[in-house]
């Protein structure tokens, strides 16, 4: 048996089955099962942050649900904090903070001190260290000023650190954020994640995150849970899924004029070309260093940026391989 | 045991109540804050309540009896179904937002904190703009008083009150109930309104005018004729029409007992079958 801190979050053989009833002429019905998730297993570190990815439908909101004592498992194991999360709900929701990017956890009409207020009556949370708590995540995450706005006032982004908030004055021990960063500004989505990463060091907090932006798991995690179709398709270094993945950065360079397709760089190949802009593929693995400064000796550069491959398209890759 | 196990619910639901009342006290604070739309919406839910009773005055201007119930008779029952109707509103209301709740998928917020989920479904929005009703019947049911000549003896002033209590908790239920339905059927709000709405409505009038199968349904089925008819029957002196032995006139309490206990087991149902199936 491993101990709780080496497997904080134990998830085995996980399997949840829907039936789904459709009408198929009057009266009659059939009914067939779904299996959301399908024979799942792996294990979170305590302080681990992980990236849970998966196209929609893969099963990630299912899974994240029943971690949270949702939803009931219709087999399999599951242990969060050494606690039951179906049977145990009530205590386990007092060691975990949850945030749904898509609604907030937060009072409509209320505003954030108002909400916050509630928060702290609901989960016992003392007073002093409420405040401090409180004090921190409002200098860190920027939400000065925004603490007297009812809730529906607020942009997305301030919606979403004002839910974060939400989610840690009772210091939980395990965070979930489904989709922490959808929909926000360049700004905001920073602020995000450097707050992310402090709350992982500074306070050892487990982190596991969904997420349809790469770029989040490549920032934050250095692990990565994929699934699809309810089955788990891997599970490792962020690295190890571009290379089981086999999958493609894509380097878009602009040149001074139209030039013929560039050849000859070791690694790369032209894809696409329009104008003096030109897209180069090459594997997602490799870095994007000596490939820039090959194309900056031998052609006019003016500008660049690399593109991250999408998440659908490293797991079909991953299919196709 | 068994002993632990009483003291586990009890410390449950006592946790309940209270999360009921924080929550509804935030919410009162935040509607305080805009007083004169407060006290605009108090005087809306106040008169459109009170169209009800405009409808059987009007009768009344026509007929001098409805059932072969005089208007100070017909205004006891109606103030009491509506004072009873509007206990249970106040404080259970919201709770038919479950559906709704459901297809937002704000219902799986709820799920992770911890407090009881109907408290929390409960106490959303509480408005106490809804008293606007309670007051209304409470003014009916005040003239009625003045006009019937009762006696009043220590026994009926206790059956005038228990009736109120016991009417306001089947209501509840009532509304339990119909909430818990929509954790399966999500469009359900309608059903639950005809019970709820409709069976205020249905209250306000005497039960000689309604055929007996109504009755009867009303009686067995779905218990609201213990909210006032029976015990009303009994504070006026008039014979009950179904034949009832006479104890079934003081069953309220009881019946409002088994009631609670028949809405809790179905709302963990509806909520257990939730949990199994999501959104």
């Amino acid at each position: 048996m491993p101990t709780t801190d080496e497997a904080f979050i134990d998830v085995t053989d996980l399997t949840k089955t829907f039936r789904v009833r459709r009408r198929t002429g009057w009266l009659r019905r059939t009914t067939s099962e779904v299996r959301a998730v399908d024979g799942v297993s792996f294990r979170l570190r305590r302080g681990e942050m992980a990236g849970f990815i998966g196209p929609n439908g893969a099963g990630k909101s299912t899974t994240i649900k029943m971690l949270t004592g949702i939803l009931t498992p219709s087999g399999g194991r599951l242990r969060v904090a050494g606690t039951d999360p179906w049977r145990e709900r009530t205590r386990l929701v007092r060691r975990i903070g949850v945030v749904f990017g898509q609604r907030t956890t937060l009072w409509w009409d209320l505003p954030l001190r108002d909400s916050y207020r509630l928060v702290r009556r609901m989960y016992r949370i003392p007073r002093d260290r409420f405040e401090e708590n409180l004090a921190r995540c409002v200098e860190l995450l920027e939400l000065d000023g925004l603490l007297d706005v009812p809730v529906r006032q607020l942009s997305l982004g301030q919606r979403m650190r004002g839910d974060i908030t939400a989610a840690l004055l009772h210091d939980p021990d395990v965070l979930y954020l489904d989709e922490p960063t959808i929909g926000l500004d360049v700004l905001s989505k920073a602020r995000v994640r450097e707050f992310l990463l402090r709350l992982n060091a500074e306070r050892g907090t487990t982190v596991l995150l969904t997420t349809h932006d790469l770029s989040d798991i490549e920032y934050l995690c250095e692990r990565v849970v994929v699934i699809d179709h309810g089955r788990l398709l891997y599970d490792g270094a962020l690295a190890g899924l571009h290379e089981a993945g086999r999958s493609e950065r894509t380097l878009v360079v602009d040149l001074e004029r139209e030039l013929p397709p560039i050849e000859g760089i070791p690694g790369a190949r032209t894809v696409r070309t329009q104008g003096p802009r030109q897209w180069l593929a090459f594997p997602a693995s490799a870095s994007a260093a000596p490939l820039v400064a090959r194309i900056a000796a031998d052609y006019p550069l003016v500008d660049l940026s690399v593109r991250e491959p999408d998440i659908e398209d490293v797991i079909a890759r991953m299919y196709g391989g | 045991m068994a002993a632990g196990r009483v003291r586990k619910v009890l410390g449950r639901a006592v946790w309940g109540v209270r999360a009921y009342g924080f929550i509804a006290a935030m919410w009162i604070r935040s509607s305080w804050a805009y007083r004169a739309s407060f006290w605009m919406m108090l005087a809306a839910n106040f008169a459109t309540t009170a169209l009800d009773f405009v409808a059987i005055m009007l009768m009344f201007s026509q007929v001098d009896a409805l059932g072969g119930f005089s208007l100070p008779e017909v205004a006891f029952l109606y103030g009491t179904a509506c004072v009873a109707f509007g206990l249970a509103d106040l404080i259970l209301g919201t709770a038919e937002r479950v559906g709704r709740r459901v297809r937002d998928g704000t219902m799986d917020v709820l799920l992770t904190r911890p407090v009881p989920v109907l408290s929390q479904v409960a106490a959303d929005r509480f408005a106490l703009r809804r008293l606007g009703r309670i007051l209304q019947g409470t003014l009916v049911l005040g003239w009625a008083l003045t006009r019937l000549e009762l006696d009043w003896t220590a026994g009926r002033v206790a059956l005038l009150v228990s009736m109120l209590l016991c009417g306001g908790v089947i209501f509840g239920c009532l509304f339990v109930v119909g909430g818990a339905f929509q954790f399966w059927a999500q469009d359900a709000a309608e059903v639950q309104n005809a019970f709820t709405y409709g069976g205020t409505t249905v209250l306000q009038y005497p039960p000689t005018v309604f055929g007996k199968e109504l009755v009867r349904g009303v009686t067995f089925v779905v218990p609201l004729a213990f909210v006032n008819w029976l015990p009303a029957l009994r504070m006026l002196g008039r014979d009950d029409p179904l034949g009832l032995p006479g104890w079934a006139d003081l069953a309220a309490p009881a019946v409002a007992l088994v009631c609670c206990l028949v809405a809790g087991l179905v709302w963990r149902a509806g909520l257990r079958a939730y949990r199994s199936t999501g959104n």
